[in-house]
């Protein structure tokens, strides 16, 4: 049990490794580069192949293929590159192979991608988003668990912050329940048995071993991500005594959440703070119960108001939710911007509920 | 010792021989000569397949499939392969979905001299939607989105991709074959054999290119396909193995 110092890509790296990941691939690009350059350099030796990929399409095919014959698999980008990413993914949820994607997003506006996702068909993405390091080497190896036990792509989100901060961090394996055995897998042995296996979106089989065919496959698939969301929600809340305020936020942000929220508690305002873990399956049950009594429902995130959406749809009140972050990016275009601040995060709280900016 | 009809009897490794492809088409034969060689091997392979009317190749062989997205098999391949270096993999697609929606990873597969043996069935045109263009299609070729033929000048050429694959240094074995008469059917097989035998010996990335009958999408008769396709595709791109190392 002791700490390391280390970059966070190395840790997530190191996190991938102790879950088991065996496959990984993906194409350079900031703040995702540095997980990329760790894999290289560390998956060989664990038995593992690394892959610098052509593209992102290439990469996430590739991860399937991989993950098709039954090997822990991953990939990963920034948001940017998940966009060139999202058909491979529809096509992991409809044909049900685990891979988990990470998204070093370069902000906060791939709320909706992960979210919502871009492909087509019924499913959503178990996505998890970590607020520091520390958090992120669990949700790490919690996320091939997930990608194993329902058999579907899931992404981490995380960011530059998440990525690039230099921390003391131990990497401690975590024991998951055993997950189904994957007698799915297309391996070759089956090859010329009569019982060949196929992996196909539209299930429909071979004529040895019929399928139930598109429509019934992809309503079983619907019905499992209802299943997930009932089960695996996660969430972080701090009502402190019976609070009026609570500010919402996702990620990172959420530390400065923490920071302001202790500071106006201190100072006598009744102030709160919820945080997803999971943006999907999101808490809304958790949000609801959070917010009862609240007179100001905050949404502190770095986009154009993506999350916001998802808590007007769960507060208990949507008529005292406000969006109180904004699109803030510095000019790389790589890393958050300055709305990032406690200080800004103090002030726009105390304006929206209309305190006096000074003091409490 | 009097000849076996090829329609007298289904290989093993077909689950049924029944099938929807039109009458003409040339994918049976070409895959019937694959599916010799994999049994002659006797290899247990996994085998890939894109989006076309091959697709249910696939699905009647009895061969661990994946289907894989337009184009993306090769890519898809590389993880089955890397995965399992000792199972032989072989992808299948058509012209639409290598050439024309997946050339960058068929390319970069061989660029990377992944061992796998991909395999194009090039029949020129979308047979699966009904008969349009893609990056095959000869020129003065009509198809429902090339009206009055192929055009170079409206349309562009068509892309050789055995050529273009032949020149990556990843690339172990190249060849062309054609199923438009008996003597060419049993050539792509000693090619498909040879592939199949230097994937095997890990010699790096295999490919056979398969020119395939398609009188339906090229608006000919039946009977005419295997003329035709002489007279338009193997005029066009030549027929042999492109690259190949010294027989041992």
């Amino acid at each position: 049990m002791t700490k390391r110092l280390m970059q966070g890509s190395e840790a997530v790296a190191e996190a991938a490794i102790a879950a088991g990941c065996r496959f990984f691939t993906g194409y350079p690009m900031l703040p995702f580069t540095e997980l990329l350059e760790n894999m290289a350099a560390k998956l060989p030796a664990a038995g593992g192949v690394c892959i610098n990929a052509a593209s992102e399409i290439e990469a996430v095919n590739m991860a399937l293929g991989a993950a098709a014959t039954g090997a822990r698999s991953a990939t990963g980008s920034c948001g940017q590159g998940l966009a060139l990413m999202q058909e491979g993914i529809a096509e992991l949820a409809l044909n049900e192979l685990p891979v988990v994607i990470f998204n070093m997003a370069r902000g906060q506006q791939d709320y909706f991608q992960a979210t919502r996702g871009g492909g087509w068909g019924d499913y959503r993405t178990i996505a998890l988003a970590p607020k520091d390091v520390a958090e992120a080497v669990e949700h790490t190896q919690l996320l091939f668990h997930l990608a194993d036990l329902y058999r579907t792509p899931v992404i981490l989100y995380g960011d530059y912050v998440i990525a690039h901060a230099s921390i003391g961090v131990d990497v401690v394996p975590l024991a998951f329940p055993p997950t189904p055995p994957k007698d799915w897998v297309v391996d070759g042995t089956t090859s010329g048995t009569g019982r060949a296996r196929q992996i196909w979106t539209w299930a429909l089989g071979k004529p040895n071993t019929p399928g139930p065919g598109p429509s019934r496959a992809w309503e079983d698939i619907a019905a499992k991500y209802g299943q997930i969301a009932r089960a695996e929600a996660r969430h972080d809340v701090d009502r402190g005594d019976e609070c009026e305020v609570l500010v919402v936020s996702f990620g990172t942000t959420a530390v400065f959440v923490d920071r302001v929220v202790e500071d106006l508690r201190a100072e006598g305002l009744r102030i709160g703070s919820f945080r997803p873990i999971t943006l999907w399956p999101f808490p809304g049950d958790a949000l609801d119960h959070a917010t009862r009594g609240c007179s100001h429902v905050l949404v502190y995130e770095l986009n154009g108001g993506q999350m916001v959406d998802d808590v007007r749809m769960h507060a208990a009140d949507r008529s005292v939710v406000r969006s109180i972050g904004g699109v803030s990016q510095d000019n790389s275009g790589m890393r958050q911007g300055d709305l990032l601040s406690a200080d800004v995060l103090r002030r726009r709280v105390l304006d929206a509920v209309g305190l006096p900016r000074g003091a409490s | 010792m009097s000849a076996e009809l090829i329609s007298s009897f289904k290989p093993d490794l077909l689950q049924t021989a029944e099938h929807e492809l039109c009458p003409g088409c040339g994918h049976s034969p070409a895959w019937r000569v694959v599916l010799d060689v994999i049994a002659e091997l006797e290899l247990k392979p996994v085998l890939l397949a894109g989006h076309g009317c091959y697709t249910q190749l696939m699905t009647n062989s009895d061969l661990d499939s994946l289907q894989c997205l337009h184009g993306r098999a090769p890519a898809a391949a590389t993880g089955v392969k890397r995965m399992l270096p000792d199972t032989p993999v072989i992808t299948l697609q058509g012209d639409g979905d290598m050439v024309s929606e997946g050339l960058h990873e068929v390319l970069h597969a061989a660029a990377r001299g992944e061992r796998i043996t991909s395999l194009l069935l090039n029949n020129g045109v979308f047979g699966d939607t009904g008969g349009h263009m893609t990056a095959t299609t000869v020129v003065g070729q009509r198809t429902k989105t090339s009206l009055e033929g192929r055009d170079p000048e409206l349309h562009g050429t068509p892309i050789d991709v055995s050529r273009l694959l032949a020149q990556i240094d990843g690339a172990a074995y190249v060849a062309r074959g054609a199923v438009n008469s008996p003597g060419m059917v049993a050539r792509t097989k000693r090619m498909v054999r040879r592939a199949l035998e230097l994937q095997m010996a890990g010699a790096g990335f295999t490919f056979v290119e398969v020119l395939t009958m398609c009188p339906t999408g090229w608006f000919v008769g039946t009977a005419q396909g295997p003329e035709y396709l002489e007279e338009s595709m193997m005029a066009t791109f030549g027929i042999g193995e492109l690259k190949a190392p010294a027989e041992s």
